[in-house]
């Protein structure tokens, strides 16, 4: 047991750091608004290396872990970054597994996105990077489809300001069909969910500091509005709340590592399956980030709910990332059914 | 990281599961609920025989706290009675830091054997997050100690060997500063223990200290170094210890009852949507629990003192235990007020059980609000507030 960063996860964790603070920020993000995106950024990622980073090797890219991309999904998250990273870099590794994937995708040139959920009638609908997904992935009726092409470039208005769109894969070319298909969309969505964990870890440790800055510099009464035992209570329960989740997105990258099946015994509390894990992920990092960002703009009295202010980016974010997939509440459901083993999921 | 257990500790949770499944029987833990003492020698003592108890003091021996941390989280999740025993390793780590000699052949090498219990006589009537403040006082006398003052919630006082004594012996400095610790045979003359009823089933006490000699071999620490042995024993207390995985039982009793109970909606209580919810809910609460607690545990293993991380898993631990038993005694209606023995009671009564035993978790072994000072102090970064 080791509960640790490596070494090599530590410096990936300091390059991206300063990578998407000094790049891509919250600052990007605000001037990426309305759609979401910024290509100017991306280029700039792609020189890093980050977009194939989760390919294996041997299609060309670095071979990453996702243990390591979690790492780096939460240096995203802990800037807003207006990057389809998560979306690209599962999309992209989901292409590798049935040897579809190009170099366009590997190197960033073309962005790569995945309807989280499956399409109906020729149409997937609110697809997380689908306003700039040049390379899309859907699945429908069994079949998982690619379509390749220019991407819309406008997002449909939404509360997180993400590049959200509607897409139609009616005319996809077909990459796998049957349980192959169903399997390899849901692995993506899996993979798609820890990481998407790890951003919302990564925008809540944001959201707890950017309260406790604020906190220690305002005054009111007198003296900082931190040294309040009401507001400092108020404050108190969310770094628990963070390390959980970073520690269950970390869980869940370990076990999405490592090769057999798991185990999803809620009796005993051992849970080591990964399809398990990845729902309790971003269930309880969505559950911790709303809470997170909830306190910290409260905080910011009137000041939160100004435009100027960052927290009001993090809020909306936050909420677009935990349920652009679906409602919580009908994945604690799903959840369920992975742990009591009493119906067929999906 | 890397969540997988070492060899060695892999094996050990083995042993102790295998132990647990034979010893815990239903009769141990009906046992432990009638008598309302949450401590069975027989069972300490057969941990201790095959091997299992030397690795439960913290810092003692070359187990490491994540076996520490396996031992304990085995005996919450089956339900065990392991109260005593929690307190009794607790005070064993205590003395084994802060000992000496003398003590650790009076006191730990008894301890270990599973067959003595200690508990901890810090809290009294007027005085109990404020703990710096208590009153009971020891006075020199000759070679030794005069010691009067009461002690509340000592719990296992009843069943003790020894008690863990905070006393107050100089009232003229500032609070922290006249602290003295002793460990205090409970034989002594002039000690008496009463009991004191709970909502829930277990039992604890007050304890009394009228004109107590003791000798100076039994003060742990300096003289008026007291504060700073608590330092050692409240960072050996929370998180590792058990107390965070409370709702693991109370998911497999609702479980069990929703398997068969008939929902009022047609069906039983399992196809219920809101249940599977929140059962999953309750789960997904229990793995963040448990991680929380490896994360202290692993901490202490690498040379850290886990005060922070200790508290953030007592916190979350406890207010979530509390949640998800008010959601399920409600969903089980009527028959979740029902209690042990009662025709009908919803899990045989464990909801019940469970929705009484709740509210204390949140207070004892350091309260919710003492520990979110802790976070705002030592982890936030923000002024002190008392």
């Amino acid at each position: 047991m080791d509960l640790g960063l490596t070494s090599d996860q530590e410096a990936i964790r300091e390059i991206f750091a300063s990578f998407f603070a000094d790049r891509a920020g919250p600052d990007h993000a605000r001037a990426a608004q309305p759609l979401g995106f910024d290509p100017e950024g991306w280029a700039r990622l792609g020189e890093t290396g980050a977009p194939g980073m989760g390919v294996p090797v041997d299609a060309g890219g670095g071979g990453a872990s996702l243990a390591d991309l979690v790492v780096v999904a939460e240096e995203a998250g802990a800037n807003v970054s207006p990057l389809p990273l998560v979306d690209h870099t599962v999309t992209a590794r989901l292409l590798a597994g049935l040897d579809a994937v190009g170099d366009d995708v590997v190197s960033g040139a073309a962005v790569a996105g995945l309807a989280v959920r499956p399409a109906t009638g020729g149409l997937a609908r609110s697809v997380p990077a689908g306003a700039v997904a040049e390379v899309l992935v859907a699945l429908e009726d069994h079949r998982l489809v690619v379509v390749r092409g220019a991407a819309p470039g406008e997002a449909q208005p939404n509360h997180a300001d993400m590049p959200i769109a509607h897409r139609s894969v009616q005319d996809g070319e077909v990459l796998a069909e049957g349980p192959e298909a169903v399997a390899a969309h849901a692995r993506a969505v899996d993979e798609w969910r820890a990481l998407t964990g790890s951003l919302l870890v990564g925008a809540t440790r944001m959201a707890i500091k950017m309260a406790v800055d604020y906190v220690s510099e305002r005054h009111q009464f007198g003296r900082p509005v931190g040294s309040f035992q009401a507001v400092q209570h108020g404050l108190a329960d969310l770094p628990g709340l963070c390390d959980g989740a970073r520690l269950l997105v970390a869980k869940t990258a370990w076990a999405g590592d490592r090769p057999g099946e798991g185990v999803a015994d809620m009796g005993d509390n051992e849970v080591t399956d990964f399809a398990a894990l990845a729902a309790m992920a971003l269930v309880f990092a969505g559950e911790a980030a709303l809470r997170a960002t909830d306190r910290s703009l409260h905080y910011h009295g009137g000041y939160g709910f100004a435009e100027e202010y960052d927290i009001q980016l993090y809020y909306r974010r936050v909420r677009g990332w935990a349920q652009v997939l679906d409602d919580p509440a009908r994945e604690c459901r799903r959840l369920a059914g992975l742990l009591l083993n009493d119906r067929e999921v999906d | 990281m890397d969540f997988a257990l070492s060899d060695r500790a892999a094996v050990f949770r083995a042993d102790v599961k295998a132990f647990l499944a034979e010893q815990v029987t239903d009769e141990v833990i009906g046992a432990m609920h009638e008598s309302g003492t949450f401590n069975d020698r027989g069972l300490n003592g057969a941990l201790a025989d095959a091997g299992l108890l030397a690795g439960a003091v913290p810092g003692y021996g070359d187990r490491d706290p994540v076996e520490l941390y396996i031992l304990f989280n085995e005996l919450e999740k089956a339900g065990a009675p392991y109260d005593g025993l929690a307190v009794t390793m607790l005070v064993a780590g205590v003395v084994h830091s802060v000992g000496t000699d003398f003590h650790r052949t009076e006191v730990l090498e008894k301890l270990i054997t599973g067959r003595h219990n200690c508990c901890l006589g810090y809290s009294e009537p007027d005085h109990g997050s404020d703990v710096a403040a208590i009153t009971t006082r020891a006075v020199r006398d000759g070679d030794g100690w005069v010691i009067d003052g009461r002690k509340m919630w000592t719990t296992m006082a009843h069943e003790s060997d020894w008690v863990l004594l905070l006393t107050r012996t100089d009232p003229d400095v500032p609070k922290h500063q006249g602290l003295t610790m002793f460990l205090v045979h409970m034989d002594t003359p002039g000690i008496e223990v009463q009991p004191v009823a709970t909502m829930a089933t277990e039992r604890t006490n007050a304890t009394f200290f009228d004109a107590v000699r003791v000798g100076d071999q039994w003060r742990l620490g300096e003289v008026n170094g007291g504060w700073s042995v608590m330092g050692v024993a409240l960072a050996l207390e929370r998180g590792v210890m058990g107390g965070t995985n409370p709702a693991v039982p109370l998911l497999r009793h609702v479980r069990a009852w929703a398997e068969t109970a008939p929902s009022p909606d047609g069906g039983t209580m399992i196809d219920d949507p809101l249940l599977r919810e929140r059962l999953a809910r309750t789960a997904i609460a229990n793995q963040v629990g448990q991680l929380l607690t490896l994360r202290a545990a692993w901490v202490a293993a690498t040379g850290g003192l886990p005060g922070v991380e200790g508290s953030m898993a007592k916190i979350f631990a406890s207010e979530a235990y509390q949640q998800v038993v008010g959601w399920f005694q409600q969903m089980a209606g009527a028959e979740g007020l029902l209690g042990f023995g009662a025709d009908g009671a919803a899990g045989n009564g464990w909801i019940d059980y469970d929705a009484r035993h709740a509210p204390v978790t949140t207070i004892y072994g350091g309260t919710t609000e003492i520990n979110r000072n802790n976070i705002a102090e030592r982890h936030l970064g923000l002024p002190r507030t008392r």
